[in-house]
């Protein structure tokens, strides 16, 4: 084998079709597995696309660069089940377009906060962490008190579409409603922004401000809805254990 | 072209290639090298039979040995409840109040539950429970909206304050302002009269007295000293939730009657499990206040 190693290095048609041989068989190892990777997703009830509000607040997310000290992933560990609670699922993020699992925690993980705050501790906590936080070295947020731009959210639901999230024409064209309804709907009532996207977090985070104008749909607003529906989409003790286990 | 040669000071043959005037060694790779790389090769292979590895058209190869990484937690987690059972056991067995006349299972729910309180609890309640001027009560004092004895503090962290679950405390103070119900001179007759009451000499007679008794008293009570039931707090102290820094009683009283705002508390009774919320609520009633 090893003396008509000559004749490859030296043919140039040889070395070609050689060269392509060792890609397509890294190729195929890598690829071919990722047609089937969906099979080892578990299946699991309650796992919905975000809501208009809850997407754009994940956009906010993702340009104030949260990922960087806060993981969304729960390792199947001891110490962080004890403390964060059930392990995230590969379900839990099969929306997430990227997924946020994140690498580094400066932070706490993030994976399971939905419900564990109350919308008015999260506004005080983005705008000055130290107010409720004595150490905590977070930076503010206070400029998320902004107006939220949501002209354009239909689209950013249809983009979400074309990469796999299954969001329905109705849900794309009442987008823009859907923002305004769960941001003015009082928590406890049942508009129809609830029916198309259960348990979505209601009510106007931000409402506890004194700069707030009651009216705007705010960053901030959009942020806090997203992070309290973190971790809350799957009903643990409807899953069978041992049917998730990988 | 090729002239293999043989180099005089290693001993190793060339490549045979010369550019210029340089010529390659031809050393063979190591034998160690080669047997660690063939064994890391047959090792792969092993662990692909043994271990999870591919997915397949309907789950994955789940490997020989049947291992899982979440099945392992399962384990590890059998054999803590296990080590901790115990102790664990006598609390799960006991009530609250039981607990606390143990002491020994007391200081283990004093300690369980400050571990607790520190991650869920302190980051609106405080370290130790000083909680956030203006904005999260105090748990260290005696003060309690929602009641102090053992049983109240665990409702309260089981269900909530105004949170999302069926069975949670929940009241709400009318908005005696922005809906009218009282007009502006009433509503700074009665906070005049509220800051009197707060510092125990409270004007009798005043016009405040009257729009108190007729609207107030009943959730507050005559001597303002709330009613914990509902959640309405004692006002015949200096003790204001909503207090910041620079603002007058008088003036968030009147903040209050025009347009109360309300806190609230999530529940906690889907997020940890009954021993853990005991423990809580055992450390809670001990750190200063418990009634």
């Amino acid at each position: 084998m090893f003396k008509h190693h000559a004749k490859i290095e030296t043919n140039i048609f040889f070395m070609a079709v050689g060269i392509l041989l060792t890609i397509v068989v890294g190729g195929l190892v890598e690829v071919i597995p990722l047609f089937s990777i969906e099979s080892t997703i578990e299946k699991v009830d309650g796992v919905r696309p975000y809501t208009p509000l809850e997407l754009a607040g994940r956009n906010i997310y993702i340009r104030e660069g949260c990922y960087n000290c806060h993981s969304q992933m729960i390792r199947p560990f001891k110490d962080e089940v004890e403390r964060y609670g059930h392990y995230s699922l590969a379900a839990e993020s099969k929306y997430d377009h990227p997924f946020q699992w994140g690498s580094k925690r400066t932070g706490p993980d993030l994976a399971r906060v939905g419900g564990k705050y109350t919308d008015d501790w999260q506004v005080r906590h983005l705008i000055n962490p130290r107010d409720v936080v004595p150490g905590s070295i977070m930076p503010g947020y206070k400029h998320l008190t902004r107006p939220l731009d949501y002209a354009d959210i239909a689209t950013h639901l249809t983009v979400n579409r074309m990469v796999g999230v299954p969001y329905t024409d109705a849900q794309i064209a009442s987008a823009k409603k859907d923002v305004e309804e769960q941001v003015f709907s009082d928590v406890g009532s049942s508009p129809a922004v609830l029916a198309s996207y259960p348990k979505a977090s209601l009510g106007k985070a931000s409402i506890g401000l004194s700069t707030a104008n009651p009216k705007v749909v705010t960053e901030m607003d959009a942020l806090v809805a997203y992070l309290q529906v973190l971790g809350t989409m799957v009903d643990f003790k409807t899953v069978d254990d041992k049917l998730i286990r990988r | 072209m090729a002239t293999i040669e043989k180099d005089s000071v290693s001993g190793q043959n060339t490549t045979g290639h010369e550019w210029d005037g340089i010529k390659e060694l031809n050393t063979p790779l190591p034998k160690w090298w080669v047997y660690v790389f063939w064994a890391s090769v047959i090792w792969a292979i092993g662990y692909w039979v043994l271990y999870p590895s591919w997915p397949t058209q309907n789950g994955y190869l789940k490997g020989t040995l049947g291992y899982s990484s979440r099945g392992e937690l399962a384990n590890d987690l059998e054999l803590q409840k296990k080590g901790r059972s115990a102790w664990l056991s006598k609390i799960e067995a006991s009530d609250t109040a039981a607990i606390e006349k143990d002491k020994d299972l007391l200081r283990y729910a004093m300690a369980g539950g400050k571990i607790a309180f520190n991650e869920n609890c302190a980051p609106c309640h405080g370290s130790g429970g000083v909680g956030v001027v203006g904005a999260y009560p105090t748990l260290a004092d005696d003060e309690w909206l929602w009641g102090g004895a053992l049983a109240d503090i665990e409702q309260t962290i089981q269900y909530g304050v105004r949170s999302a679950h069926k069975d949670t405390r929940a009241s709400e103070m009318p908005k005696f302002g922005a809906d009218g119900l009282l007009k502006n001179e009433q509503i700074a007759a009665v906070a005049d009269y509220v800051v009197t009451l707060a510092s125990k000499a409270p004007a009798k007679g005043s016009a405040g007295e009257t729009v108190y008794a007729e609207n107030c008293a009943v959730c507050h009570a005559e001597d303002g000293a709330g009613q914990a039931a509902l959640g309405a707090p004692a006002l015949n102290n200096q003790i204001w939730l909503f207090k910041g820094g620079k603002d007058s009683v008088k003036d968030l009283v009147v903040a209050q009657v025009t347009k109360p705002k309300h806190g609230a508390m999530p529940a906690w009774v889907d997020r940890l499990d009954p021993s853990t919320i005991k423990m809580l609520a055992v450390y809670v009633h001990n750190l200063g206040g418990g009634k």
